[in-house]
């Protein structure tokens, strides 16, 4: 039966595969192909500009500053809410105060409600997420601004999406808010399946929660960390920092470019323009960014793996 | 999401700009998908089975044929979709054995785009909305029928009248692009200037201000009363021009609003521009614009204004259905053409912006052109109109049509301005041939950041003439100049 080893396995890759080459791996050829052309996108006619497109990206002032704006969210977002979510996780889990009678490791007091709550804005789309923020931020009769008032601060009534200087933070601001429940839980998850008899061990040695957090927590829930980096980054980078400009900012994309991205700028040279040449152009572009972010996120997080 | 026809015409476009709309472009959004659609372009191929030709007769001056399909799409937003389904009705009564496919959606590119690259279109478009498909490119790439057949037939209601002599003035003009042929035809038509409520400013003991220093006292004695003389669509500065633009025709002349649609340069460095920029800054400097308005979207802007926390708005006729849900009922609602310098000003007052919206396409490669201009004839006849404006709440391309019917107070005072406005009616052309350059770059970039103070008019004009120059020189969109 050896020989036919092969034809079993082929027989088993070949439909997933096929599919996977027909709807990912074929589109991306075809963007690539279509970055060198000049297609309207809506008409069927078109030719090949060889490299025009890619000159024209290259001298485009605002393709610059969304591909600064991309990563910066690629780099911070991450960062920033991997962070949350690590610390949120361990209070949930690991960070509670020791009960008499209880088991050695356990949450704060309340913590199955926490979790519950952290994972709230997940349920919501991420469509009506951006929606509520923009009301809240509404410099007039926002509930932040409100809320500003209501304790006296009324000389500080900021313009919030208005202000360039604060749209870009107010928007990334959402994106935190609206991720960091699902990596709780993520996290959550991970330490659920830490032995307790480590934690046992560490505080029986005086470990503070500091340390157990560091030395204990962390490296085991690497992996984890790791495929949540790396997720969160794609969506730092594509559809949810583009829902959120589109829905929110001034323009969309405003003011004066303070908050464009990659992937709404491919969506308005396609849509809007009328160049779908030039949005795959800068697809293209984006398209070596995540793979860029993937590669260095996979290389810089390469350790050991710990076996418990 | 009531909004009307905010969003045809380049400038408005926000008006539809809804959530289930931009949750759905998400699904069209990444590389994959990019794909998928540029799939569609190479597949392309053309149908030549054309409907042949029905007998011409005085009631079928298109000589449209009578057992052909005629499929007709329509954007249904702010206007619905009634004022079609009624005149689809006529059709199909005066032409039993045809059969209408007729349908109504809110995704205008993602429906038909495909089947433009197919080579497959239908036989009449709506081309309205957020997602509406890019004219000039449209036009560029031959894929619009010449209307002008439509235009020279006789007209539905007077055999002995053309078409073209029943509408208003500027919508032939609008549908073209560069020379004869007339692509677009627009079915709504729209008038822009300051609106305000004639309650408010009864209240303040003033009328509507023709100079500019009037302007400024009337927004002086509102800052007493704790009301801002202005507030704007802060997210979508690109409202301010709906009252700015005919401001600067006002006191320069058509030429300057000719020439910065022309992108001629140093268009924007004109003295007229410059003192009406001065003149806005002004309001901005006085503390006159609503606290917070570079924050608000157009209808948290019209909601403050509705509830009297300011007294003007530059927008366009839509408002009156868009905000019709929180303009109270003694609101008085009226439009004003916008004030003027003083009386050296080149145009008289009234002088005021109206133009066509909701612009109907009948692609080149449809099946049967002939029936898809056949029903807009249907749609151009008094009866249609009549019920259209009093659907809608909007006037038509057709010119006449609201004897017999109650306007609503806003209507009944864009009608007014109309007539006060005579032949001074100007018609920037901006908005609808370079799209990005009039909201992104004029309006955000530029008109947004003066009007919160964080640009001098200076500095916004410069700006703005970088852009314009830089859009004149940019060899990737088409360019187009007044006749």
């Amino acid at each position: 039966m050896q020989h036919g080893k092969y034809r079993f396995i082929v027989g088993f890759l070949a439909m997933p595969l096929g599919l996977y080459a027909l709807f990912v791996v074929w589109p991306f050829i075809q963007s690539i192909y279509y970055s060198f052309t000049d297609w309207t996108g809506l008409s069927p006619d078109f030719k090949m500009v060889g490299l025009d497109n890619y000159t024209r990206m290259f001298d485009d002032k605002i393709f610059w500053k969304s591909l600064q704006h991309s990563l910066l969210f690629a780099v911070l977002l991450p960062l920033v809410t991997i962070s949350l979510a690590l610390f949120f996780s361990f209070m949930i889990n690991v960070g509670g105060r020791r009960r008499r009678g209880g088991p050695v490791v356990s949450g704060v007091r309340g913590s199955s409600f926490y979790k519950i709550v952290y994972f709230f804005p997940q349920v919501l789309s991420i469509a009506i997420v951006a929606l509520l923020f923009a009301f809240a931020y509404n410099p007039d009769s926002g509930a932040i601004n409100s809320l500003l008032r209501g304790i006296g601060l009324d000389s500080v009534q900021p313009l919030w999406l208005g202000d360039p200087n604060l749209a870009l933070w107010c928007v990334m601001a959402v994106l935190v808010w609206s991720t960091v429940g699902f990596f709780v839980v993520l996290f959550s998850a991970g330490m659920a399946s830490i032995p307790a008899d480590l934690y046992e061990a560490a505080l029986l040695d005086g470990a503070s929660r500091v340390t157990t957090f560091f030395r204990i927590t962390l490296p085991l829930l690497w992996d984890t960390v790791q495929s949540g980096w790396v997720y969160m980054g794609i969506l730092a980078l594509g559809a949810e920092s583009f829902a959120v400009v589109q829905i929110m900012t001034t323009g969309p994309g405003g003011p004066d470019y303070s908050t464009t991205v990659m992937v709404l700028y491919v969506y308005q040279k396609a849509f809007r323009d009328g160049q779908a040449a030039y949005a795959t152009t800068i697809g293209v572009a984006l398209l070596v960014v995540t793979l860029a972010f993937a590669a260095i996120v996979m290389r810089l997080g390469r350790r050991e793996r710990l076996e418990y | 999401m009531g909004s009307t026809s905010a969003a045809n015409h380049g400038g408005g476009g926000v008006g539809r700009r809804d959530l289930i709309k931009r949750s759905a472009a998400l699904g069209l959004l990444t590389l994959p998908t990019a794909g998928f659609l540029s799939a569609c372009a190479s597949s392309g191929g053309d149908s030549q089975d054309k409907a042949k030709a029905g007998k011409k007769t005085a009631q079928n001056p298109l000589a449209v044929n009578d057992t052909a399909q005629m499929e007709f799409v329509l954007f249904d937003g702010g206007f619905g979709k009634e004022y079609a389904e009624d005149a689809v009705k006529i059709y199909e009564q005066n032409f039993p054995k045809a059969e209408v496919k007729f349908s109504a959606t809110q995704k205008i590119q993602s429906t038909l785009q495909p089947r433009f690259n197919q080579g497959t279109p239908p036989d009449l478009i709506d081309n309205s909305g957020a997602e509406q498909m890019d004219m000039g490119v449209l036009v560029g790439k031959n894929q619009l029928a010449d209307l002008t057949p439509l235009l020279d037939a006789p007209s539905y209601d007077d055999p002995d009248k053309k078409v073209r002599d029943t509408l208003r003035p500027g919508i032939v003009e609008m549908g073209q692009f560069d020379g004869d042929p007339v692509w677009i035809f627009y079915y709504a038509y729209t008038v822009y200037g300051v609106w305000y409520s004639q309650k408010a400013l009864n209240a303040l003991d003033e009328q509507y201000p023709e100079t500019w220093d009037q302007m400024l006292a009337v927004c002086a004695k509102a800052k007493k009363k704790g009301i801002a003389g202005w507030t704007y669509a802060g997210k979508y500065p690109y409202y301010i021009p709906f009252s700015l633009y005919p401001m600067i025709g006002k006191v320069g002349g058509r030429d300057v609003l000719d020439a910065i649609d022309n992108l001629e340069p140093n268009a924007w460095k004109h003295p007229a521009v410059k003192a009406c920029f001065e003149a806005y800054y002004e309001l901005y400097k006085k503390g006159y614009i609503l606290k917070g308005t570079p924050g608000l979207d157009h209808i948290q802007s019209q909601t403050a204004w509705a509830q009297g926390k300011a007294l003007f708005l530059p927008n366009g006729s839509w408002v009156e259905n868009e905000s019709a849900n929180v303009i109270p009922e003694d609101f008085d609602l009226a439009v004003s053409a916008p004030t003027g310098l003083d009386s050296s000003d080149r145009m008289p007052f009234g002088t005021i912006w109206a133009s066509g919206a909701e612009p109907f396409v009948v692609p080149a490669k449809a099946k049967n052109p002939a029936g898809g201009m056949e029903q807009l004839r249907i749609m151009l006849s008094e009866a249609s109109s009549k019920s259209f404006t009093a659907k809608v709440k909007s006037l038509s391309a057709y010119n006449g049509g609201t004897t017999g019917i109650i306007l609503t107070p806003g209507l009944k005072s864009g009608q007014a301005a109309l007539e006060k406005a005579g032949d001074n009616v100007v018609n920037p052309r901006i908005q609808d041939w370079y799209v990005k350059l009039q909201k992104e770059q004029i309006g955000v970039a530029g008109l947004g950041e003066m009007m919160a103070g964080r640009m001098t008019p200076a500095e916004a004009i410069t700006k703005i003439q970088g852009f314009a120059d830089e859009a004149a020189k940019d060899t990737s969109i088409k360019h187009y100049k007044h006749q």
